[in-house]
Order: structure tokens, then sequence, then C-alpha cells
């Protein structure tokens, strides 16, 4: 396939310069041998018939299955109307050049088709399952969930998995963009599609291939450029009306004006109107500007950006407002201990080391977090007897002395001295105080805590004049904390989830106009969300299916810096398309009016389309290596 | 009812608007849409119309608008 598109490259290639030398032999002849005979307009035939009887053979055959508006019989009366009126030369250039002009279209398309679908080679084929210590190559899509995979170094995940023993570093840029390789061990989650590179592994099969990451990318980006902007449903219909108006006007031009005005001649007219028909395929912006989309398109998932479609990075483009939903969106969605503070004469460690032993028995997400802190398992964890006290904390005999963990009511009901001066507004997450045998030993406050680029993803978007907001169902206090540190324009706390929407649905409506509001979450509960903004921006090939779904943009990696890049490469499309149509009509219309008025002739009429298509089709490459910043 | 295709050999962006428009005009179809740089042809049609039909109606204005196209199935 490969093989037989470059061989009829090769062939068209020496068609055209077997062409292109036999005109200018014409050119040689007319003006150095212009006494032989015939010598020359032969020399221009014979080349005109060279790169012009495949166009002639499938305008005739158009014709028979009654298509008459197409651009090779338009080319065809063109240029037989040339010869027939004895404008040779012109006949051969403007078929020389049109097919040059073909052949730079479909190399640059099919290169742009190529780039994309070199992109989707990330799902892998095969997979090595372990069955009764025994390992057997099965085809990917025969993997079911739970069952045991090895991977070997340099092959490809096949399914979103789970490590189960053996550790190695990953390769993800085919997914997310990310060169950096990410070390894993056992417990990490693995999606599909990333490249082991040094250790084997056995992991636990998470989706069957089709659910897993890689699949579900190749199927959105697949699906993406059948949601077209409105640029381009714009070109399509103005393509519509574009050919027969200028064959009308044509027609007109050539019978008209010899008519009514006297002493004009029809030859005159007709090579006029020959010319029109040269500037009569609107090819430039109709290739042009779905091949921009589809380039930026390809361009962002090389970020692990999934924009899906034309009319996605339309709205991307207008976005002047992005509300975060704070939950694993700004924040990991992970607690951690964010703060020790010890009371004088105590040290972290040792703080840290009394929770431990207060909070280990507990599977609450807040002693799970101290626990892990704290790294070290606690001896002899069965005998120690903590007493729960609901709603307030937990109380230990430990060595005969009182210890307790819990919240300052707890510690008022134990009378403990020395908590005068702890207060309970400067915390940002839930906050656990520690006290032993009636003395207060200090906090230990646990959160949720920022991704590491959201900080940067908030900044730089406020840089650009976008406005954020975030909603939260956090307390007024701490998610206002949260907002300061971010630099968050606005928030807006204490919401339950059905709130949730109609924050957003105030923020948009108070937009201006023209502009759009993007929302970013990931969880199912934000599905609504994402479905109601302008711009619905989900979190993670991993998060939840109805947030992927209801999408019109999913980051790959989480990352919400990446907002932002997504943003900057849909302003680039747009303008290039903005350009494309701009200069492509623009210059239509000038070669239109100065053939019309005898300015213009038929050599320049195909330089001028040729060339239009030529810089269009340029300009949308651009795309394919635009950068993100 | 959605149908999908694939237009193999699709080369020029003109032809693939008008293959568009003349299958938007077919009786059944609500909406169809080509994309010409991934190639595939996605048909809404309306519940109960013969797909057999469809398909050899689409076939033939492909066929029509470029006769080096063909249409496979997806």
């Amino acid at each position: 396939m490969l093989l037989n598109k470059n061989l009829s490259m090769k062939k068209d290639i020496i068609k055209c310069a077997l062409s292109a030398l036999l005109m200018a032999g014409g050119f040689v002849s007319e003006i150095f041998f212009p006494y032989i005979p015939y010598l020359s307009m032969a020399l221009f035939v014979i080349s005109y018939l060279i790169v012009g009887i495949e166009v002639l053979i499938v305008a005739f055959s158009g014709i028979f299955r009654g298509n008459f508006m197409n651009e090779t019989f338009l080319m065809t009366i063109a240029t037989v109307g040339a010869l027939v009126i004895g404008e040779y030369a012109e006949a051969v250039g403007v078929m020389l050049f049109y097919n040059i002009g073909e052949m730079f279209q479909e190399y640059s398309v099919n290169k742009s088709r190529k780039s994309i679908s070199a992109l989707m080679e990330i799902c892998p084929e095969k997979a090595n399952l372990i069955m009764e210590g025994e390992i057997k190559e099965i085809p990917a899509e025969e993997v079911k969930e739970g069952d045991i995979l090895l991977v070997k170094p340099g092959e490809r995940f096949p399914v979103d998995s789970v490590i189960t023993s053996g550790e190695t570093s990953i390769d993800r840029s085919a997914l997310t963009g990310e060169s950096l390789p990410r070390s894993v061990k056992a417990g990490d989650e693995i999606l599909s599609g990333e490249i082991n590179l040094n250790g084997t592994v056995h992991v636990k099969a998470l989706k069957e291939a089709k659910e897993s990451a890689a699949a579900k990318i190749l199927e959105m980006t697949e699906n993406a450029s059948e949601r077209k902007s409105k640029s381009e449903k714009f070109i399509t219909r103005f393509s519509a009306v574009y050919t027969p108006l200028v064959v009308i006007l044509a027609v007109l031009l050539a019978a008209i004006p010899p008519l009514l005005i006297e002493g004009q001649d029809f030859s005159t007219w007709i090579y006029r109107a020959l010319s029109f028909l040269v500037v009569s395929c609107p090819c430039a912006l109709v290739i042009s500007v779905p091949l921009s989309f589809f380039a930026a398109i390809g361009r962002s998932s090389r970020e692990g950006i999934l924009v899906k479609g034309g009319t996605a990075i339309e709205s991307l483009s207008k976005v002047s407002r992005v509300v975060f939903d704070k939950t694993g969106t700004l924040t990991k969605g992970k607690f951690e201990v964010s703060r020790i503070k010890p009371a004088a004469g105590i040290s972290e460690a040792e703080l840290l080391h009394k929770a431990a032993l207060l909070e280990c028995n507990s599977s609450h997400p807040i002693a799970l977090s101290v626990m892990k802190a704290y790294g070290k398992a606690i001896e002899n964890m069965e005998n120690l007897n903590h007493k729960e006290i609901a709603g307030k904390g937990v109380m230990l005999e430990y060595e005969n002395k009182v210890m307790l963990a819990g919240n300052l009511k707890l510690l008022k009901d134990y009378d403990v001295t020395g908590t005068e001066n702890v207060s309970e507004a400067e915390a940002e997450g839930t906050v656990v105080y520690i006290a032993e045998d009636g003395k207060y030993l200090g906090l230990i406050e646990v959160s949720d805590t920022l991704k590491q680029d959201s900080t940067e993803a908030v900044n730089s978007l406020k840089k650009e004049n976008i406005l954020t907001y975030m909603l939260t169902g956090d307390s007024k206090i701490s998610a206002q904390k949260m907002a300061e540190k971010l630099g968050i324009s606005e928030v807006k706390s204490e919401l339950l989830p059905g709130d949730k929407l109609s924050a957003l649905e105030s923020i948009m409506k108070d937009n201006k106009e023209a502009m759009k509001t993007a929302f970013v979450g990931d969880g199912i509960n934000d599905a609504p969300s994402i479905a109601l903004s302008d711009v619905g921006i989900a979190m993670g090939a991993l998060g939840s299916d109805a947030a992927v779904e209801a999408s019109d943009v999913v980051l790959v990696d989480d990352k919400p810096s990446k907002i932002l890049t997504a943003i900057k490469l849909a302003r680039k499309t747009m303008v290039i398309v903005k350009e494309n149509i701009v200069f492509a009509l623009g210059v239509k219309f000038l070669v239109l009016l100065l053939i019309a008025l005898g300015l213009g002739n038929m050599w320049f009429a195909i330089f001028a389309d040729v060339g239009v298509s030529v810089l269009a089709i340029l300009n949308s490459m651009r795309m394919l290596i635009a950068k993100s910043k | 009812m959605t149908l999908k295709y694939k237009v193999n050999n699709l080369c020029c962006a003109n032809c693939a608007a008008k293959m568009e428009r003349s299958i938007n005009k077919l009786k059944g179809v609500k909406e169809a849409n080509l994309s010409f740089m991934s190639m595939r042809l996605t048909v809404d049609a309306e519940a109960g119309t013969s797909e057999e039909e469809l398909d050899r109606q689409i076939e033939k204005i492909v066929k029509k608008v470029e006769s080096k196209c063909s249409l496979t199935k997806i």
C-alpha cells in the first residue's frame, strides 16, 4: 500500500518533470526557431497530453456518470478552451501546475494522516498470560479482568493493570507526552499502552483491552474528526455555492460584454472566462481547514490532551473562565499528614509516635494517613486496648498513662492543660489533638494535598486573563485558605453536590456572551457539570467513564497545568484557520476581479490558485509542529 | 440507527464535501458526516430505514463523485 503510493508519487513527479522539460522546449523553439512550422505547438501539445491525459480521462468518465461540476471537468474546459483559441503555452502551464498542486495536496494529506496513525500504534496486540505456572501468549483482546500477566522489558502493557510483583520504570510518553520515565513497584497502577522499560513484572489485569486506556484514547481520537466545527461547516456550505457561482460568472463574462459593448471581441472575453474556470475550485479552503483541525487534534494528543473534535477546539480557544472542582482536580484526592505541630518540649518524632500508638487500630482515613506518615508498624498492636469515644476521638491506657487523640472537646472532657494557645482557626484540613496524662502534646493535621502543578496551573491561567473558580463542599475557612494558596480568583464553598451545578450555571451566565466557560472535574458526580459547561474537561484516562464520556477534552495525565496548554494550542489552531480562510478567499476574489478587468492572465490565475493552496496547506501543517508553551 | 463507513482512497477534500452533501439529502438520513482527514463517514439514519438500501445508495454517491473511492463498513 505504502510502496504503491510512493511509486505513483514517483510516476507523477517524472510526468511533471518531463512535461516541464517539453514545455521549456516549446518556449525555446518559439523564440529561436519560429520558422519551423508547428514545432513549438507540437512540443506544447505533447507536454500537455503527458500531464493532462489522466485528468481528461477522469473528466470524461465523470461526464458519463453525470458529474459535471468537478474540478477535473472545469480544468479540462479551461485548458481545451485555451488550446482552441491558440494559447498553447497557457494550456500546458495550467495543466502542469494543477497537477503539481494536486501532488502536493496528496502528499501533505497523506503525511498528516500517517503522523496521526503512527500516534495510534499504542494498542499492543499480545499479552503473556500466566496460568498454572506456565506462560502462554494470547491476543490482548482475550485478557480477562483478574488475569495475571507477565510483561517483559520493551513490551507495552496490554491492559490497564496493577503490578503484583517486581519493579521497573515505565515510559508513558505515547499517552501523556511526559518524557521522563516513571518508576513503579508492586501496587502501582499502569495504563495500557505504557512501555515497560527495564524490569520484568507481573501484573493483574484491571480491565479488558477494549475498556483500557489505549483503546479508549484511540477511539476518542478516531471519532474526534466527526464533530465538525462551525468553520468546517461554513467551508462545506461555501464550497457548495462557490464553484457553480464562478462557472455562471464565467459564462456571463464570455457572452455579455462582447454582445453588449461595441468593439469587444469574443476571443478576449472567452479567454477571461477560461481563466475564471482555473480558479473555480475551492480546494485551498476545503482542504486547509479540516487539515488544521486534524493536525491540532494530533498535536494535542501528543501532549496527553484528547480533544473531541473541531467544536471543542473552537470553544477552547474562547475560554475566559475556568471552573475547577477541588477534590481530585486541584488536589490529589488523597489525605496526607500536612502539618505536625508539637507543644513545647516535645519533638515531632515523639508526637508522631504517640499519635501512631493511638491510631494504629483504626481504619479511618485520618488514622491511615497518620500511620503512613509514621511509616513503621507498632509492636504488640493486638495487646493495646483502644477505646473509641464517638464523635470525639480515641483513648488508650498505655504504660499506665492515659493517652488521647481527638478533637478539642475530647481534651476538654479529660481536663487537659496546655491547650490555651491552640486555636482551630488556622487549620486547613482535619486536626487531631494529642494529649498524655492530662498534658497537651501537640497536633497533627491531615489534609488533602495539592497537586504539584496546581498553583502553576492557576497562575498561568491568570496571566492569560482567564478567571479561575473553585467549587467545593469544604468549609468556608479551609476553602478560602486553599484558594489563597493557589491564587484562585473566586471560591464557592460549602456546596452540596446539587449546588455545584447551579454555582457553575451562575458563573456561566455571568460570562461575556462570546466567551466560553470551562469546567474541570474528575469524578462521576462531576459529569453533569462537565456536560453543562461550554467546554467540559475530564481529568485522567482512568477517571470515571461518565466524566470522560460527557467531556469535550480529556487530560490523560491528571495535570491541571495542561489546561492552559490545551487552550493555547486551540487558540493557535483558530488563528491558522482564520488566516487560511481570509487569505484564500481574499486571493480568490482578487484574482477573479483582476481577470475580469483584463489585468491578469491565465498564468497569473494558476499561480495564484496553486500558490494559495500550497501556502494554506503549509500553514495548516504548522500545527503539527506547534510549540505547546 | 448509526452506520459507520470508511471511504478508502479519499484524496479530494472538495469531493468529500460533495459526498457529504449528497448523502445528507438521501431519504431516511438524519445527518451524515464525512471527515475528509480520517476518511470516516458516520450516518445517522431514521429507524426503520433499510440498511442495505442505504449502503447501496451511499456507495453509488461515493463512486459517482470520485470513481477510485471505495466504501467499507465498520
